[in-house]
């Protein structure tokens, strides 16, 4: 009798186990996973910062440092658009004379988009923004040879925002040391 | 990691008694077509034997997902458990409002399953399908799949979505250290596993029409790859190297090449491989954005991306490169062209007013429908009867979030897929 009643309410609950699940499967998924937390306020949406009025004295010339203090890692891009800006020429100038300085140094480009396009078309505008620094560049005598480009597309946003001055932000082109340089 | 096997064979067989056949006219029908239509009320008992619960409850849960059906709560049922071999008690089916039943018996014998089921229309108290599957034990659920599949065709005259697949990219962490996992899971959300480790980016995953392989694009600072991977030897090799970017990876129908993007010096074009002899024509050469492409399901055409005209706009060309011309006139951005597996649609996503958009167009550009608006969706991928898109939905500040529509645009649902995830791509029906 026991054994009996164990079974039973085994089967039972089993019973039940199962129409709750499948009312489970009926009902509309939960959102899931809690929302991220909000972003936080948008950093300084200048859209491209100048470089360092005066070069740090604690900073050693030529080390990568040096290179992302004094002069600057990326320029920014309007949106859909690939054209060197004119206020971000002279950072890339700066760019430039700091590669012809210190001609051991290679660089890879790396061309980002914001999140307001699809991914591959991203990829490749991020690609066109990669390529555009790379001319920049070479037109100023640094060779080619030193120069790779890649693309992140959207996948890499430096602003987890969704103003349009995180956009901004995230339209960019970072110049990052890979060799040749502590 | 590592997936097993699916090593099965599927005995689908009429069975011969006389009171098996089929009306001639069929009383209900659903029609995929008309997204308007009220769910048609099923009732879904617990099939007698081994895991009939569970497998009533699979059948339950892919019809309702449909939007096509409401399955009945079992606790409704007035006559619990009908025999399979029995006429059922058709007036208790119609007091509950069920308008057709589904029910079976599994059994065991031999380490084998055999699932004998039966589809009733209640009203003309008329079979209307009566079919037998077997395989072994540990693949019920892709049997109850093949139910699914078989009710789904008999009352739609559609082919049924269920015994598949989705691969796509399963996304964890912030939005500016995102760490994106190819992944894969049954179509109900099932069976998930990963297929990457996250140590780089992966994204755009697509699978072969043999659906045991996949391609799939690797991103790393160093550059990108593209990789092949057979999902039963588990055996995963790149493209090849190229002196750009590669991106946008998709098999031909018949799986013999790829199609994908190759930037050179800023500008993408379109390339195809033959993956046996692994030589590769370029299609494109404008100096344009040309990318995404989706070939048509007989492989003589090849729908695709380019903003030649000012801004991205969808493109159909020859499989050879040839005879290229416009299909998307609105206004706004189209982008992930993606080709019906029947032929008939080609499915985007529409840029335009702040909006995303996932929509259709006939492969010639006519009929535009808008399916979705939202702040972001993207990415469609069709199921392989074509009357179901699945496309990733992103709220502002949230990670993305799988979600199915019909091709009316009226069944809208979040995927059964509990966390984040983006770029899926839907299987074929499986073996």
């Amino acid at each position: 009798m026991q054994s009996f009643n164990t079974k039973h309410a085994l089967r039972l609950a089993l019973v039940a186990a199962a129409a709750l699940s499948v009312t489970a499967c009926a009902s509309r998924p939960k959102p899931g996973p809690a929302p991220e937390p909000a972003p936080p306020p948008a950093v300084a949406p200048t859209p491209t910062p100048t470089p360092a009025p005066a070069p740090s004295a604690t900073v050693t010339p030529g080390t990568i440092q040096d290179f992302v203090v004094n002069v600057g890692e990326r320029v920014f891009f309007d949106l859909d658009s690939y054209s060197v800006r004119a206020d971000a020429a002279p950072l890339l100038d700066a760019q430039a004379a700091w590669l012809v300085r210190y001609p051991n140094v290679q660089v890879r480009i790396e061309g980002n988009a914001d999140e307001r396009g699809t991914r591959e078309y991203n990829l490749a505008l991020g690609s066109r923004r990669a390529n555009s620094v790379r001319e920049h560049l070479v037109s100023r005598g640094v060779a080619p040879s030193r120069i790779s480009t890649v693309s992140f597309g959207k996948e890499r946003p430096i602003d987890p925002g969704t103003t349009e001055e995180a956009f901004q932000q995230n339209r960019n082109a970072r110049t990052a040391i890979v060799g040749g340089a502590q | 990691m590592r997936l097993k096997t699916l090593a099965l064979a599927f005995a689908a067989a009429l069975l011969s008694t006389s009171a098996m056949v089929a009306p001639a006219q069929a009383q209900i029908e659903v029609d995929v077509n008309r997204g308007d239509v009220k769910p048609l009320p099923i009732a879904i008992p617990v099939f007698g034997g081994a895991q009939g619960a569970e497998i009533a409850q699979v059948i339950a849960g892919d019809l309702e997902r449909s939007g096509l059906f409401a399955p009945i709560n079992q606790a409704a049922y007035i006559e619990k458990n009908p025999d399979v071999n029995v006429q059922p008690r058709f007036a208790d089916w119609k007091t509950i409002n069920a308008q057709a039943l589904v029910n079976g018996q599994a059994t065991v014998e031999g380490g084998r399953l055999t699932v004998n089921f039966r589809l009733w229309d209640v009203y003309s108290e008329q079979p209307l399908l009566g079919l037998q599957f077997t395989t072994t034990p540990e693949n019920w659920r892709k049997l109850a799949h093949k139910i699914s599949d078989a009710v789904y065709e008999r009352l739609t005259g559609e082919k049924g979505y269920f015994d598949t697949r989705i691969v796509f990219v399963s996304e964890s962490g912030g939005r500016i250290d995102r760490k994106k996992q190819l992944a894969i899971m049954d179509q109900d959300g099932a069976n998930p596993s990963y297929l990457t480790d996250g140590s780089y980016i992966v994204m755009t995953p697509r699978f072969s029409s043999s659906s045991q392989e996949i391609t799939y694009m690797a991103l790393r600072p160093e550059g990108s790859s593209i990789y092949l991977f057979n999902l039963e030897s588990g055996r995963r090799e790149t493209l090849g190297n190229f002196p750009g970017m590669v991106f946008a990876p998709r098999f031909s129908p018949d799986g013999a090449r790829v199609a994908f993007s190759v930037e050179r010096n800023g500008n993408s074009d379109i390339y195809v491989m033959d993956l046996r002899s692994r030589s590769s024509a370029k299609l494109t050469s404008d100096p344009s954005i040309e990318t995404s492409p989706s070939f048509s399901p007989d492989g003589s055409r090849i729908v695709y991306n380019s903003d030649r005209g000012g801004t991205a706009q969808l493109y159909v060309m020859d499989a050879n490169g040839g005879g290229g011309r416009r299909i998307s006139f609105g206004s706004g951005r189209y982008t992930t062209p993606v080709w019906s597996p029947t032929g008939d649609f080609i499915a985007f996503t529409k840029q335009a007013g702040g909006q995303f958009h996932i929509g259709i167009m006939r492969p010639d550009g006519t009929d535009e429908r808008l399916l979705t608006s939202s702040y972001m969706d993207e990415g469609p991928t069709w199921a392989p009867n074509g009357r179901v898109l699945m496309f990733s939905r992103e709220t502002p500040g949230a990670g993305p979030r799988l979600w199915t529509v019909d091709v009316t645009g009226r069944i809208l649902r979040a995927a059964p897929y509990p966390g984040s995830g983006s770029d899926p791509a839907w299987s074929p029906l499986q073996n």
